[in-house]
């Protein structure tokens, strides 16, 4: 028999604001059993009277990191967790977790061939466990890796330091951002939604062998696993995320 | 109900099920209400042509039968409003159907004497496992309509199974055949960690749950 996935308490050590509407938080959770890039963990929250909620979050954090978990999480206006978890939450207080979950949508340095990576918003959380964790593996294990992420606008990008250092650090990750909304003077990335022609452009330097993750909300992620097949990749080699309606 | 760590400051917002009994009564454990249809899958969206798009029911049985697309449409197909809870703690009530049930889809061949499980396959490689006692008498069905219309790619199109007592994995998008077999095989996502059986109101998300 398979022994439940335990409930644990995680301890707040640390918040960090990601955007105006995104932020980390640094768990530490002295048992826990480590993860894969890409995986997900349950949060409960209690009310006193026993009123209870769930909802997965993604990893942010590479597994190299013993007890400790970033989630990043942005700030859903009619949500039950995120607004707790960026209004009321603090460094010390504790929460109900458990995990990790997933065993499809992950990625470590042992797969063979390059890594392709699209993300729209959010999206980027469980790519950037991957991109971590590639860059905390000795420099010659570090396949070649591009990131294709769509954001809104300038102020919305996710991680956009943290990602601009690692595609500086000259190890073969490329990251290319595309704003959909608005761009600040001089910007010199792509302007538009991701299309099979920005797909193309970005898939052609990382490589046709590359294994492709894609997350974000369904219409990124059905235009882009359907014009990554069109491009020659292997349908078992594009996995995919989703969140938000289905917009239809 | 087994202890729980009170969050601290943690209220809720209560809205759970809009705020009516009668939701709240027909929202599994852990799960919360929504009016969206969000889409999961875990891979790209494959698209087989309705000219070679077949329905097949194999394994355990007499003699295997396959439908094509136009016989499928044509079995005996009728309405379904069911809730609908994926193990990403959505809930959806009230969903409108069209298709066919198991039932009768099961009318068409003759069981074998062993037969207990079924393995639901897809276009894309996609698998499924349900007891056969879980996909009986009203049970299941393979829809091609949503909301009055045919049902989108995303969404399972052209057929899909509905299985609305089960978490919603097990009801296998792009669907192409059922396989009876005596013996339980995992399918896709019981094979990577998710609960085997996956009852909502037990809260049977993963492996040991």
């Amino acid at each position: 028999m398979t022994s439940p996935i335990a409930w644990r308490l995680a301890t707040i050590v640390g918040i960090r604001d990601e955007t105006p509407t995104v932020k980390s938080f640094a768990l530490s959770i002295p048992d826990w059993p480590s993860h894969r890039p890409g995986q997900h963990v349950d949060l409960r929250l209690t009310a006193a009277d026993g009123y209870s909620v769930e909802r997965s979050y993604s990893i942010a954090s590479e597994p190299e990191r013993a007890g400790l978990v970033d989630l990043t999480v942005e700030r859903i206006e009619d949500g039950e967790v995120s607004t707790f978890l960026h209004d009321i939450a603090e460094v010390g207080d504790r929460i109900e977790l458990r995990g990790p979950i997933g065993g499809y949508f992950v990625w470590d340095i042992a797969a063979a061939g390059p890594l392709y990576l699209v993300a729209g918003g959010s999206g980027v959380v469980p790519l950037m466990a991957m991109l971590r964790h590639r860059a905390g593996a000795a420099a010659e294990r570090r396949p070649r890796a591009g990131l294709l992420f769509s954001s809104r606008h300038a102020e919305e990008i996710i991680y956009r330091a943290e990602l601009h250092r690692l595609a500086g650090a000259g190890d073969g990750l490329t990251v290319w951002h595309t704003l959909t909304r608005s761009r600040p003077d001089g910007w010199a990335g792509y302007d538009r939604r991701i299309d099979e022609r920005m797909l193309a452009e970005t898939l052609e330097p990382v490589g046709i062998g590359a294994r492709a993750f894609i997350c974000g909300p369904t219409a990124l992620v059905e235009t882009a696993a359907n014009a990554l097949v069109r491009l020659g990749l292997p349908p078992d080699r594009v996995r995919t995320e989703r969140f938000g309606p289905s917009g239809t | 109900m087994v202890d729980r760590f009170v969050t601290r400051g943690f209220t809720g917002r209560r809205d759970r099920g809009g705020g009516t009994a009668d939701a709240a009564r027909r929202t599994p454990p852990g799960q919360y209400l929504t009016t969206d249809f969000p889409v999961l899958s875990a891979g790209p969206t494959p698209r087989t042509p309705l000219d070679r798009w077949t329905f097949t029911i194999e394994g355990l049985v007499r003699e295997p039968v396959t439908w094509s697309w136009d016989a499928f449409r044509a079995l005996p197909a009728r309405d379904w409003t069911v809730d609908i809870s994926c193990v990403t703690k959505w809930t959806k009530l009230d969903m409108r159907w069209r298709g066919v049930s198991v039932d009768t889809l099961l009318e068409g061949v003759e069981l074998g004497d062993r037969a207990a499980f079924v393995i639901a396959w897809s276009d894309g490689d996609y698998t499924t496992n349900l007891p056969l006692g879980d996909v009986l008498n009203g049970a299941a069905f393979v829809a091609w309509e949503y909301d009055g219309r045919p049902l989108s790619p995303e969404h399972g199109g052209p057929a899909r199974l509905v299985v609305p007592a089960r978490y919603f994995w097990k009801s296998a998008k792009w669907i192409r055949g059922l396989r009876i077999t005596d013996r339980d095989e995992p399918g896709f996502w019981e094979s990577l960690g998710y609960h085997n059986r996956g009852d909502q109101w037990l809260e049977e998300r993963y492996g040991g749950d």
